[in-house]
């Protein structure tokens, strides 16, 4: 019973809980026990609160016996993202810096869990402060890819990733800054949605960067994708970027086949660099979309060259301001104080004069401690583009690219549905791999930045295996609001194919 | 538009930060390339292309002017790394 239940989606162990054929006990208990049989070797998860977790299916179970209504996921375990705050529970964003640290409120997102009655069953490995491909940036641990444990996981929410692709829980919680939900999503072989930019409130959400990040739901189905959407989403006073449109019912209309679908396809996504194996899956998808009646129009984009150059221009500027928080005075880490007098007494003796004061110096030094070396880099880049002299010439100029790949989508939304094209230019990569080329790194996220510079949906779901065994992604991007009809073209695809049933066996 | 190790250093105190002279030397070479690559946004001509901060054409996001419950003192300081009842204790900023 256990191993069948693992597998099962979390809209059949919903089916199965309100029948009464399980308890969420059971339930939470199965998911317990695949943990203890594997995480030790996938190392998807930086907590795992089994106590807890079990103490809230029993409650969840017994609200059911009692009659008190149900949440929209009452006793379906979930595993978060290290990145949201969570009352009373460590929250690191895989960073030193936040080791100690314990929110003392919890993040809108968070809410939304509770208040459906899901089971938290423990918070996800991650790139520190979400800035990372690969899962390797994380201060504590690497996370290796179900598929092979060899292989990075991919990033930043490689943990909610690989947790889902090792059956270790049936829904998951990840953010996606330029491509931190998708990419882990299409390296793991599971589904994962990056919403419309102010679809799911940010509140409580540790900033990376503040125009660009989204929470979103990941799961194995594009139905299960729907409900953790329609669970999370809505409106936030706490979030003033947050839109004030209402969330449509996506469970209701996932089923539904969406008649005179246009999909559009861009010829320079299939240039030099792109896998083989990669492209002969996503034209094998678009056939599928044909023979279910769509019609497949080639348009272009002529400005998502640039989206890598904007991106990290932008995304390193937003986070240098948000990440000045850190500063070793009011939470987080702090270096220690006598050896840093020390050093400062030192360099006087040294230098004959006055040097740095020492809360400067306690600043830097608290920083550099705390923060791993990508994130200090993206400060530092950050810093010098917003730096005097230099702020045209990057910030402003990439704000205006920005712009040219707005204006983009939007013609191309003038035309089609959907924008249909690959997640990633090559399936997971082995850890090590990119750790000392951070622009290799950079260029994973080539398909996928222009949907949070441009602000649009997307989505991740699985359209293939290579030779080797590695999933491959197939990548959805409908405008701005459109996540029903998003749901819907990807629901299709996974109505007519089994790539989504495929599991790992993890060695 | 190449950069020193000077530029990097000075960059290094305005964004708080203290690198040693081995972070330094790769910071310098990682920041360079980094930036040759961005530097090709320059080949684009953007004249009188309105800058876009933001995805949302948000204005305004008013709340309603109700009063709430605001953090507690003794919560807002619960994460600190040193503080004594009331404030968050530093070192001296102008000398012992």
């Amino acid at each position: 019973m256990q191993n069948t239940m693992i597998d099962l989606s979390a809209t059949s162990l919903l089916a199965k809980l309100q029948s009464g054929e399980v308890s969420s006990e059971e339930v939470t208990t199965a998911f317990l026990g695949r943990i203890n049989a594997v995480e030790s070797r996938v190392g998807a998860f930086l907590k795992v609160n089994s106590e807890s977790a079990l103490q809230a299916a029993q409650a969840v179970d017994e609200k059911r016996r009692s009659g008190t209504p149900l949440g929209k996921l009452a006793g379906i375990p979930i595993a978060v993202k290290d990145i949201l705050c969570t009352e009373g529970e460590a929250t690191t964003c895989g960073s030193r810096m936040l080791e100690n640290y314990v929110p003392p409120y919890n993040a809108t997102v968070v809410e939304h869990l509770l208040a459906s009655d899901a089971i938290v069953i423990g918070r996800t490995n991650m790139d520190e402060f979400a800035m990372g491909s690969s899962t390797e940036n994380s201060a504590y641990k690497p996370t290796c890819n179900p598929w092979d444990l060899e292989r990075i996981p991919g990033g930043s929410s490689g943990g909610a990733a690989a947790c889902l692709a090792a059956a270790m829980t049936p829904l998951s919680i990840g953010t996606d800054t330029g491509g931190s939900i998708r990419q882990p999503a299409a390296l793991c072989g599971i589904v994962g949605l990056k919403p419309t930019y102010g679809r799911v409130s940010r509140f409580g959400l540790v900033a990376f960067a503040s125009s660009l990040d989204q929470v979103g739901p990941m799961a194995t189905t594009v139905e299960d994708t729907a409900l953790l959407l329609e669970t999370i989403a809505g409106h936030d006073q706490r979030d003033s970027t947050s839109a004030k449109i209402d969330v449509p019912q996506y469970t209701a209309s996932v089923n539904s086949p969406l008649e005179n679908l246009t999909i559009g396809v861009v010829p320079s996504h299939y240039q030099d660099g792109l896998d083989t194996e990669i492209e002969s899956s996503v034209k094998e998808a678009i056939r599928v979309y044909e023979s279910l009646g769509a019609t497949i129009k080639e348009i272009e984009m002529p400005h998502a060259q640039y989206g890598i150059a904007t991106y990290y221009i932008i995304a390193p500027c937003e986070a240098s301001g948000n990440l000045a928080r850190y500063d070793g005075a009011h939470y987080g880490y702090r270096t220690d104080r006598q050896t840093m007098l020390d050093e400062l007494a030192e360099e006087a003796n040294q230098t004959d004069g006055a040097g740095e004061s020492p809360l400067v110096r306690m600043y830097r030094k608290s920083r550099s401690e705390g923060f791993g070396s990508e994130v200090q880099r993206r400060v530092m880049l950050g810093t010098y583009a917003l730096s005097e002299g230099y702020y045209d010439a990057y910030y402003l100029k990439a704000l205006k690219v920005r712009r040219l790949i707005r204006a983009d989508y939007d013609a191309a939304f003038d035309q089609v549905d959907c924008i249909l094209g690959p997640v990633t230019a090559s399936p997971a990569f082995r850890r090590g791999e990119k750790t000392n080329d951070p622009l290799a790194m950079y260029l994973e996220d080539l398909y996928t930045v222009n949907a949070n510079l441009a602000g649009v949906a997307g989505i991740s779901l699985p359209c293939g295996l290579t030779s080797e065994n590695l999933p491959i992604g197939l990548h959805l991007q409908a405008a701005p609001f459109q996540e029903e009809k998003l749901l819907q073209v990807a629901n299709m695809y996974q109505s007519a194919t089994d790539w989504h049933t495929r599991r790992p066996e993890i060695q | 538009m190449s950069l020193s190790k000077e530029d990097v250093q000075r960059v290094s105190l305005l964004a708080r930060l203290k690198l040693s002279d081995d972070e330094l030397t790769t910071m310098t070479e990682q920041l360079g390339q980094i930036v040759s690559y961005v530097d090709k946004l320059s080949e684009l001509d953007t004249e009188g292309v309105e800058p876009m901060a933001h995805a949302l054409d948000l204005t305004n996001a008013l709340v309603d002017d109700e009063p709430h419950e605001s953090l507690p003192q003794e919560k807002a300081l619960q994460n600190a790394p040193n503080s004594d009842d009331e404030c968050f204790r530093v070192p001296a900023v102008l000398g012992e």
